[in-house]
């Protein structure tokens, strides 16, 4: 069956799920963090009938101060870089348990959560590995706050052109991080695997049918989930939903999904809102002339033509 | 100092190369996860472990990782799970799976990994020494050397019970010398699956990870309570010790090999003692052996676990000599002393008739160990010890 037949209940503002959260009230993430929205509307979708796995990082040590936890799932932590590894290895263990009749037969997603330290920089080889190697339940899911704000605000491969962070700073001689982001998504992509996708919190239902999606249909998933993070990108506590929104209607943080090879863009975005509007709210910008920003918003718009190809050329499904 | 044999069992030996072997007796022990990475001289045991899942002899799960590091985590992931598991790597693996070795322990996980003992570069070296196996003294797991193939086979077959024991619950490493002893065909005794099955039942454990009963496994632990954590664990290995113990009378009983924390060979009366660890020690023990036939009062004692150390065990083996000479297979470097022989002199500084002790470090990126030099070095602990005199570790068989 192709993957984009897999059958999944659909989470609607009507059929949106009841009941306590699957991740306890009572964690310590900032005020604001649009990391932690994201991740309680995820595995508020995905009930509790699922593991879960999580990469050090800000949501892995909010949650789980001992002797507390807000975990009402099955969950594990073992390191930063190899959230893939474990849960690919959870994964293996639950198969040949199912297969020697030790457990019920039938399907657990294990979900890894890693951000996007943990994925495009130090994890890379162990996700990489985890996707190539086919494991059949496995969604890894990468809250790209675009910085390592755990350990305050350093920058990684996926932190923006132009954005100030502790380790690439704005300076006299310096506009900031000097590098193009990481496309981890094609990245992902490129392993030709069932499912691919983009999410944001702002879009909260697609998300979580996203989520779903991808626990639903057999082989790996990976999801690239937008988490906005007011400490890190010094904005007000109260900007992460609408600068998730921003994100997505400036075409800085386009939302599309990749199944069995066919791009499908979810939000066409003909006529963006100007780059200005996301960038000059968060402070992390706030030195960039209106020059750099002509720069980077010629950037934006080229990246989201060729998805926008993508998903022309590719409308069917490739293997 | 060769366990004794069953004696239905001796007729059942078959010449095998060791590695292999291993394998077999994870097959008989239905491990359910192997995650691996391949590394000069750990290749064979992974590559015939694959090729019995792949003939569907050992219904597993075989995990082909593209890292040691990732090999590690997986066994994590699939023993958290609740399935048995088992993985293999030698030095350069061993570092960088390193990381995971200390979560794995204080996760209570019940691991059992074959360490294909080899040099640590550099220079880069695949040969034999214990370089790798003393970088990861720290990490909490449970470690053992192994001398012989049997010994081997039967380690990784009592590994899976001592680490899956409710009152351990730790992950077990099993040490056996790289090519030395990897690589050789030996005649060895493969239990039958049915006494293996009765030995070893099938795994399962609350400790795992479970829909029906939610556990967070590797939580934060700050200030507040990591010493207590570290504790728990230091107590949980310690504790272990007698369990072994009991695990390796309870295999004297089914399979009639017996094993101890320590072994002596031909140490009554013995005025020298040789200390090792692993299978140099079968060259110390002919060398013993010629020694004695000269006359010469001259015993050994080998660690066969290494991790909890057998603090009483090693004292009663080693009472009454008067001098000691440890060998060590790895340096200290920037030490006097090589970490075996930094241990044993620290136990024995509170005996009140401590003998004299030297260490003797040899056998380095798979130098030969002839028995001359098990010899000399009994020699020159003689002479260290008449002189009274206390230096820094001696190297034998070095090129000046």
């Amino acid at each position: 069956m192709k993957s984009a037949e897999v059958q999944f209940e659909k989470v609607t503002a009507k059929t949106f799920p009841k009941g306590p959260d699957s991740l306890a009230p009572g964690h310590r993430a900032c005020q604001g963090c649009g990391e932690v929205l994201a991740l309680r509307l995820m595995v508020k979708a995905l009930g509790l009938d699922f593991m879960a796995v999580s990469a050090t990082g800000c949501m892995e040590v909010c949650t789980s101060p001992f002797p507390q936890s807000a975990w009402r799932m099955p969950w594990i932590h073992v390191a930063f870089e190899n959230a893939a590894a474990v849960a690919g290895g959870v994964d293996a263990g639950n198969v040949i348990r199912r297969r020697k009749g030790k457990m019920p037969d039938r399907r657990i997603p294990v979900v890894a959560f890693a951000g996007d330290g943990g994925t495009a920089d130090i994890g890379l080889q162990a996700l990489s590995g985890a996707l190539e190697r086919y494991h059949e339940n496995l969604v890894y899911v990468c809250l790209d706050n675009e910085a390592y704000m755990n350990t305050g605000i350093q920058r990684s491969s996926a932190t923006p052109f132009g954005a100030s962070t502790t380790t690439s700073p704005a300076g006299k001689v310096s506009k900031g991080q000097n590098t193009w982001k990481k496309n981890m998504p094609a990245i992902a992509a490129a392993h030709n695997i069932p499912y691919v996708a983009t999410a944001s919190p702002a879009y909260h239902l697609d998300m979580m049918n996203k989520i779903r999606r991808a626990a639903a249909i057999p082989g790996p998933a990976y999801l690239h989930v937008y988490a906005p993070c007011p400490t890190g990108w010094r904005m007000k506590s109260e900007l992460a939903v609408e600068s998730a929104r921003l994100a997505v209607k400036s075409r800085v943080f386009p939302l599309y999904e990749v199944i069995d090879g066919r791009y499908i863009l979810n939000q066409k975005v003909d006529e963006p809102v100007p780059l200005g509007d996301y960038l000059k709210p968060q402070g992390r910008f706030r030195h960039l002339s209106e020059q750099d920003i002509a720069l980077i918003s010629e950037r934006v718009n080229r990246e989201y033509e060729h998805l926008a190809k993508l998903a022309e050329t590719f409308s069917e499904p490739s293997f | 100092m060769s366990a004794p044999k069953g004696k239905s069992d001796s007729a059942r030996a078959i010449g095998l190369e060791v590695s292999l072997a291993i394998a077999e007796a994870v097959k008989l022990a239905e491990a359910e996860v192997v995650a691996a990475y391949p590394i000069t001289p750990q290749t064979h045991i992974v590559e015939h472990l694959s090729e019995l899942v792949a003939n569907g002899e050992l219904t597993a799960e075989y995990v082909p990782v593209e890292s040691e590091q990732s090999a590690m985590s997986a066994c994590i992931g699939a023993a958290a799970a609740g399935a048995r598991t088992f993985t293999s790597t030698s030095s350069q693996g061993l570092l960088l799976m390193a990381e995971m070795l200390y979560i794995a322990s204080i996760l209570r996980l019940p691991i059992v990994m074959a360490m294909v003992n080899r040099a640590i570069s550099g220079p880069i070296n695949i040969w034999n020494d214990h370089s790798d196996a003393m970088s990861v003294r720290d990490c909490g797991w449970i470690q053992v050397f192994a001398e012989t193939g049997q010994e081997a086979v039967d380690l990784t077959i009592m590994s899976f019970r001592i680490a899956e024991d409710p009152g351990v619950l730790l992950p077990l490493i099993v040490n056996l010398d790289g090519f030395t002893l990897s690589h050789f065909i030996e005649p060895v005794i493969l239990p039958e699956a049915a006494e293996v099955r009765r030995f070893l039942p099938p795994y399962e454990t609350a400790h795992k990870l479970d829909i029906q009963n939610p556990l967070s496994l590797g939580a934060l632990g700050g200030p507040e309570i990591y010493t207590e954590a570290r504790r728990a664990l230091d107590l949980a290995l310690t504790g272990a010790k007698p369990r072994i113990q009991r695990v390796f009378d309870d295999f004297a009983k089914v399979f009639g090999r017996q094993y101890k924390l320590v072994e002596t060979y031909r140490t009554e009366g013995a005025e020298t003692i040789l200390v090792t660890m692993g299978s140099i020690s079968e060259t110390a023990m002919t060398a013993v052996d010629e020694m004695r036939e000269a006359g010469q009062k001259v015993g050994l004692v080998r660690l066969r676990l290494w991790r909890p150390f057998p603090v009483e065990e090693f004292r009663a083996a080693v009472a009454g000599a008067k001098n000691l000479a440890v060998i060590d297979r790895a340096m200290i470097l920037g030490f006097p002393e090589g970490p075996v022989a930094t241990e044993i002199r620290a136990l024995l500084y509170h005996e009140k008739n401590r003998p004299h002790m030297t260490n003797f470090i040899l056998g380095l990126g798979g130098r030969d160990v002839p028995r001359s030099h098990f010899k000399h070095i009994v020699e020159r602990v003689r002479e260290l010890g008449a002189s009274g005199r206390q230096g820094r570790y001696e190297l034998v068989g070095v090129l000046e």
